[in-house]
């Protein structure tokens, strides 16, 4: 690339960033209504989206929490959800591994699904980046989507006041939930995956709120995993 | 919400603080140690082994009719999954999913 500079990797992360937004806002529109509904206060809803910035981890607390499910299934449940980025993390480390830590930490902060994905993704296509642009790069991504989850969580919860209960916003939860698994069942793992997760949580609904969706997710892991390795070895 | 204030910080504290320990992991304390392939590929299931069980019974038996299965709710839910699918879009599902609930909901009365 000639004339690559940290400033044009910086421009080229903020440009590559912004189509992610047209999905970002509504979900982060969505969370300060769900949460706002119910019952968080907008201090507390606003303390989700700045410490834990990850929407599905997110809706599954406020989900599990309005079930009254114990402090301990809340947490596992939701952490589970953050595990895949384990993987994400691990992603970055031949890119961004050199960088000093604190420039590591703060990475580690905005590793979140689409700065990972559209880092990743520039990083091989353009091997020759220097470690600097790489970092401009990923902070010029990071520069809009970080304040737009934060600031339109903070427009929902003011718009859920303004909107009637005719509209059925109880069931605006599940739609999100299905609108992220759906176009994620990429294999037939994944979709071995998805229906175990689903057929145990039903059979395992009566234990004790939360703990049958634990066990049922962990078997469901498994099965992915497995599938996979079987597919692997016909392949 | 029967959450203490306390307790609702609580979780979103230790799941802030969680979260992004597993994000700073490999970044920050691990290096450039390879994982065992075992673990990358459960890794890889964690989001569609949870969400799916977890929306599964709000889907069957919705809190806002007491638990009873709702026409309504269940094309919207079959709407978002069927356009997911096809389009392979978030934002797509979740439009074609609340717009089968509103007119569902407008249709069935």
């Amino acid at each position: 690339m000639t004339g690559s500079t940290p400033k044009s990797a910086y421009r080229r992360g903020l440009r590559d960033g912004a189509p992610f937004l047209i999905v970002l806002v509504p979900f982060a529109l969505l969370f300060g209504v769900v949460a706002t509904e119910a019952g968080l206060t907008p201090g507390q809803t606003m303390g989700f989206n700045v410490l834990v910035i990850a929407g599905a981890a997110q809706f599954t607390a406020v989900s599990l929490m309005q079930e009254g499910a114990p402090l301990f299934v809340v947490l596992s449940t939701a952490l589970a959800v953050n595990l895949r980025m384990a993987m994400y993390s691990a992603a970055l480390v031949p890119h961004l591994g050199a960088a000093p830590l604190w420039q590591r930490a703060v990475v580690a902060y905005m590793n979140v699904d689409q700065t990972y994905a559209c880092s990743v993704v520039e990083y091989e296509r353009r091997p020759d980046m220097t470690l600097a642009e790489k970092l401009a790069f990923f902070f010029g991504l990071a520069t809009l989507i970080l304040p737009f989850w934060i600031g339109f969580a903070w427009v929902g919860i003011y718009a859920a006041a303004a909107i009637p209960p005719a509209f059925a916003l109880d069931f605006a939860m599940p739609i999100a939930f299905i609108a992220i698994i759906a176009p994620s069942l990429k294999s037939l793992a994944h979709v071995a995956a998805a229906l175990t997760s689903v057929v145990a949580a039903l059979l395992l609904a009566w234990l004790p709120s939360g703990l049958g969706l634990l066990l049922a997710a962990g078997c469901a892991m498994a099965v992915g995993a497995a599938v996979e390795t079987v597919t692997e070895r016909r392949a | 919400m029967t959450f203490t204030t306390a307790e609702i910080w609580a979780v979103i504290v230790l799941l802030g603080l969680g979260t992004y320990l597993i994000r700073f992991s490999f970044l920050g304390l691990i290096g450039d140690r390879p994982m065992p392939p075992f673990v990358l590929k459960l890794l890889r299931y964690t989001p569609v082994a949870v969400l799916p069980g977890m929306v599964a019974p709000l889907v069957l038996w919705p809190g806002a009719t007491g638990g009873e299965p709702d026409l309504a709710r269940g094309l919207a839910a079959l709407a978002a999954f069927g356009i997911g699918l096809a389009t392979r879009s978030t934002i797509w599902a979740m439009l074609g999913g609340a717009g089968m609930l509103y007119a569902a909901l407008f249709a069935l009365g």
